[in-house]
């Protein structure tokens, strides 16, 4: 498995230029606030459009603007969790996950989404509706919906920045656990260098929209050190840039 | 008490709310989710009933669906008779002057909603008519539900647009806002009276029923 990524994107006055590419794993996208990490995430999954360059999974292409090709996002098989659950709010929790199963009928359909619940520990809530659940609650739901699909790729966009510290470490050690799990290869955008320690495989820095290094978590950390006033101190959570 | 003219209102006006309903909530759904040429021309002349007087719509109405045209007469070859000043028409006329009511209230429900859901389902792998139905739409309930019962009471209060296309035809095409202009013509202020007394009773429970609707959604 490989994500290999070579795009650039102007929105405004703001230039982001990524060039990676990164193996099975978690590999945790580390950067300030501001910096590119969700404008990139959003490039990945399709949601933005980059102004040029490709990125492709394996021998599938999610789109190259010189080939004028743009796979749809729902085609493309990503999971993807946001910082907010963004759970349908009119639907169970069974059901929200469900809708992220796209093989076998119905029933098959519903057993595969409690099966995730199952794996996240969050079975019991299945009937609930999601106004009726905790934050850490609805982003372990929101988890089992991102994995639900069958994905080729994960994508979490620093999905624990709005909870507690206690359920964020219970909730990092599940994704480490899944990822482990499930193999998927999986992109971990944070701005707190505790969640980089504790899950990465590897590290790839944002610095003002330049997307390209890298590294093994230590050398990332030393890195940063020494650009210390760009990064954000740790558990400072803010919203991120759109 | 002639009921006719109540009866032929709660006709037209759920027939017509309900092609409302269609047009305007699939009309608002383009309109708030997809670019293309000339959707501010679209927008405006979808809201012309609500700036033009009723009678201009109804002129209009009366050219485009008349003896003479097209739609008149295709409709006389299938029906063996004339569009104009029947029931029918009535209901065209409802429907049309009603719409942009709909329209507009339920593509500003749809422009309100955060994109997240809609790009959380998306990447889900939702989309086209599954993604409408499962996600947009249902958030955008309330709004739709406001529109609608928009639509509706503006439909049960037409009278200058039907007046035009269907006439005053009592017991074929004279609705409860006519029937009352009839009977003050006729200085019969009693039964002008109980006419307006029903049908504002009418529309208060439909809107009190309307506000229960909305409750229960979401």
């Amino acid at each position: 498995m490989s994500l290999a990524v070579d795009v650039r994107a102007n929105v405004g006055t703001f230039h982001l230029d990524a060039r990676f590419e990164v193996g099975a794993g978690l590999t945790v996208l580390f950067g300030p606030s501001g910096s590119g990490k969700t404008r990139l995430l959003r490039l990945i999954a399709g949601l933005d459009a980059p102004t040029e360059g490709r990125i492709t999974l394996d021998e599938g292409v999610f789109v190259d603007r010189a080939a004028g090709i743009a796979t749809p996002v729902h085609e493309r098989r990503v999971g993807m969790v946001f910082q907010e659950p963004w759970l349908l709010p009119h639907r169970s929790v069974l059901s929200n996950v469900a809708l992220a199963v796209h093989d076998g009928v119905r029933g098959e359909r519903r057993a595969t989404a409690h099966r995730w619940l199952e794996r996240v520990d969050a079975d019991t809530l299945a009937s609930r509706r999601p106004g009726e659940l905790s934050g850490g609650q609805r982003q372990r739901v929101a988890l089992a919906r991102a994995l639900a699909g069958d994905p080729r790729l994960l994508l979490l966009d620093e999905p624990f920045s709005a909870l507690d510290l206690p359920v964020r470490r219970r909730l990092r050690a599940l994704v480490r656990e899944l990822v482990d799990a499930t193999q998927v290869p999986t992109l971990f955008v944070t701005h707190d260098a505790d969640e980089l320690t504790a899950l990465a495989d590897r590290v790839l820095v944002a610095d003002d929209g330049r997307i390209s290094t890298v590294a093994g978590p230590a050398e990332a950390l030393a890195a940063i050190d020494e650009d210390a006033p760009h990064a954000d101190s740790p558990g400072t959570a803010t919203s991120d840039e759109r | 008490m002639d009921w006719f003219p109540l009866l032929l209102s709660l006709r037209v006006a759920l027939l017509a709310t309900l092609i409302t309903t269609v047009v305007g909530v699939a009309g608002a759904y383009a309109l708030a989710r997809f670019r293309f040429p000339g959707r501010g021309l679209v927008e405006a002349i979808a809201s012309l009933p609500i700036v033009l007087p009723p009678t201009v719509l109804g002129y209009y109405l009366l050219v485009s669906i008349g003896r003479n045209s097209p739609i008149g007469r295709a409709w006389e070859a299938v029906f063996g008779s004339p569009l104009v000043f029947t029931w029918q028409a009535a209901v065209i006329a409802a429907a049309i002057a009603s719409l942009p009511y709909c329209l507009r209230t339920a593509t500003a429900a749809i422009s309100a909603l955060d994109a997240g859901y809609e790009e959380a389902a998306r990447v889900a792998g939702l989309h086209g008519p599954r993604l409408a139905f499962t996600v947009t739409l249902p958030l955008a309930l309330r709004g739709i539900i406001a529109g609608v019962s928009l639509a509706f009471a503006r439909a049960l209060g037409d009278f200058g647009t039907t007046v035009m296309v269907a006439g005053n035809i009592p017991g074929r095409t004279q609705t409860m806002p006519i029937a009352v202009f009839d009977r003050v013509q006729a200085f019969d202020y009693t039964t002008a009276g109980v006419l307006a007394g029903v049908l504002s009773v009418v529309a208060i429970a439909v809107l009190l029923g309307v506000r229960r609707l909305e409750r229960s959604a979401l």
